[in-house]
């Protein structure tokens, strides 16, 4: 793997294959020593032009568990601030020998835009760009339900059938674009649940069904529900009156949770707003897997930054 | 090229009996023995020695796996490998006699990275080294306590080795090219 930029671009193997390695790699997080040696000297940049403190960090302790050197570059108090161009800092971390740049950034298609420059020859990993893609949010969404589905036996499996209910601000949210393509491509059933407001205008192309109801969708006994967080920070116009309207129409609140199926899961990629989107009582009820997906990631990217960086890189030409 | 036969499915199967004889002579019975094979034909040699000591000691012997993915040299000159599960005996390596088998040691830095992911999941009380066939060249200062066979062969050669599990038949094949 030479790049990993989007789910949408990922065939049913290349996921499996990144699943399988984060199984291999979530072993190693419970042994006595958690730290393994396999990419001693290479040099991972996380480039942050959007603030972000859970991603971030989880790409610190993945590319940390690998035995990376990890340098972090926030856009906030650097020479971003006084007016370089991405080029002009892509060039700068190729100079200084940046195997792998972990990029995130408030314009859709920076991290593609950096990856096809010829800027920097370094492997490039998405992590979030604009509301296009955040390919790993989605990668960890798809182990976690695996393995809550499959336990052990989650190697090599796809998620062929599950039904998952996304609710929440579809429009803004790239965790909801790269969760749907990279469930489709493993075979899941994907609904998306939203005031219309926060609906993208051209759904056409999308593998997914649309409802605006909730309880609707609850009727329909998903497998697995997963709650957007209100991105406050994007919410530049009305889309919705206000947030105890949202609350009691499309937040996961405790009633809401005593009608779900008893196996199915309730995820969220956090940050949560406890009281919006989602109640305490569902937050904190054995059926989140809010923190196991928070575990989770940092295995999903240990596995990214394994197959991006590990390989011969001339022989690995695949984008 | 040309290939020849080394070992048959007899030969193999008498060379894991012997092996598994030695194990048990010089760890002075089957107590805390720990057998870990390297992935992938490793494991299986490693689960039919286990067996063998199991039914020879009346002991019950369970193998594991060990990966050395992870702890390898020379990930970056090969096309990036998919790492296999790491399986422990539910006791754990601490304090035990570990004997890692592989299928063929040549430099010997498989055993070097298998050394270090030993040292990672814990700290058993030995080590030893068991392969199935030992071809010499080896670029590191380790030697088997346990052999199948010795094949002194030239570096141009290649060693094949099938075991019914993965390949249909066992065999232990030289493919050489100066023949």
């Amino acid at each position: 793997m030479r790049h990993l930029l989007s789910t949408k671009t990922l065939t049913r193997d290349e996921a499996i294959e990144i699943l399988d390695v984060a199984e291999d790699m979530a072993e190693t997080q419970f042994r006595e020593v958690r730290k393994l040696p396999t990419l001693r000297g290479k040099t991972v940049v996380n480039l942050f032009f959007e603030d972000s403190t859970r991603t971030r960090i989880s790409f610190e302790a993945a590319a940390k568990r690998l035995s990376a050197d990890v340098i972090t570059f926030s856009a906030k108090g650097s020479s971003v601030s006084k007016g370089e161009s991405l080029k002009d800092t892509a060039q700068t971390l190729a100079a200084m020998h940046a195997d792998a740049v972990v990029i995130r950034h408030s314009a859709s298609g920076a991290p593609q835009t950096l990856a096809d420059s010829g800027w920097i020859d370094a492997g490039i990993l998405n992590a979030g760009d604009g509301t296009h893609e955040h390919p790993t949010q989605a990668l960890l969404d798809a182990f976690t339900m695996r393995k809550r589905l499959h336990g052990e036996r989650s190697r090599g499996r796809a998620l062929d059938g599950v039904a998952v209910t996304i609710v929440g601000d579809i429009l803004h949210s790239r965790v909801a674009r790269s969760n749907v393509w990279l469930l489709d491509t493993l075979g899941a059933e994907v609904t998306l649940v939203a005031p219309p407001t926060l609906l993208p205008v051209d759904l056409g192309p999308w593998p997914a069904t649309v409802r605006y109801d909730l309880d609707d969708a609850i009727a329909q006994r998903p497998d697995v529900l997963m709650m957007l967080r209100i991105q406050s920070e994007r919410m530049h116009a009305a889309f919705f009156p206000n947030s105890r309207e949202y609350s009691r129409r499309w937040g996961l609140d405790d009633e809401r949770l005593a009608r779900l199926d008893p196996a199915s899961i309730v995820m969220h990629p956090g940050p949560m707003n406890r009281g919006l989107e989602i109640s305490s009582g569902a937050a904190d009820s054995p059926r989140s897997t809010v923190l196991e997906q928070v575990a989770n990631g940092v295995s999903v990217r240990m596995a990214a930054l394994y197959l991006l960086l590990s390989g011969d890189r001339e022989e690995s030409t695949r984008v | 090229m040309s290939a020849r036969t080394v070992l048959h499915e007899a030969d193999i199967a008498r060379a894991l009996t012997r092996i598994s004889h030695e194990i048990l002579e010089s760890n002075r019975g089957a107590d805390d023995l720990v057998i870990l094979g390297i992935p992938t034909r490793g494991v299986i040699l490693a689960k039919r020695i286990a067996a063998t000591i199991s039914s020879i000691s009346g002991a019950t012997i369970v193998s594991g796996a060990l990966d050395v993915t992870m702890y390898r040299d020379d990930l970056a000159k090969h096309p990036t490998r998919a790492p296999q599960p790491t399986t422990l005996p539910p006791q754990g390596i601490d304090g035990r006699t570990v004997v890692l088998v592989d299928d063929v040691l040549y430099s010997g830095r498989t055993i070097r990275a298998a050394l270090d992911a030993l040292t990672d999941l814990g700290r058993p009380r030995v080590v030893r080294l068991a392969a199935l066939v030992d071809r010499g060249h080896r670029e590191l200062p380790i030697r088997p306590d346990f052999v199948g066979k010795n094949l002194p062969s030239s570096q141009a050669e290649r060693i094949f080795v099938r075991l019914t599990e993965f390949d249909g038949d066992d065999s232990v094949t030289i493919e050489g090219s100066g023949e």
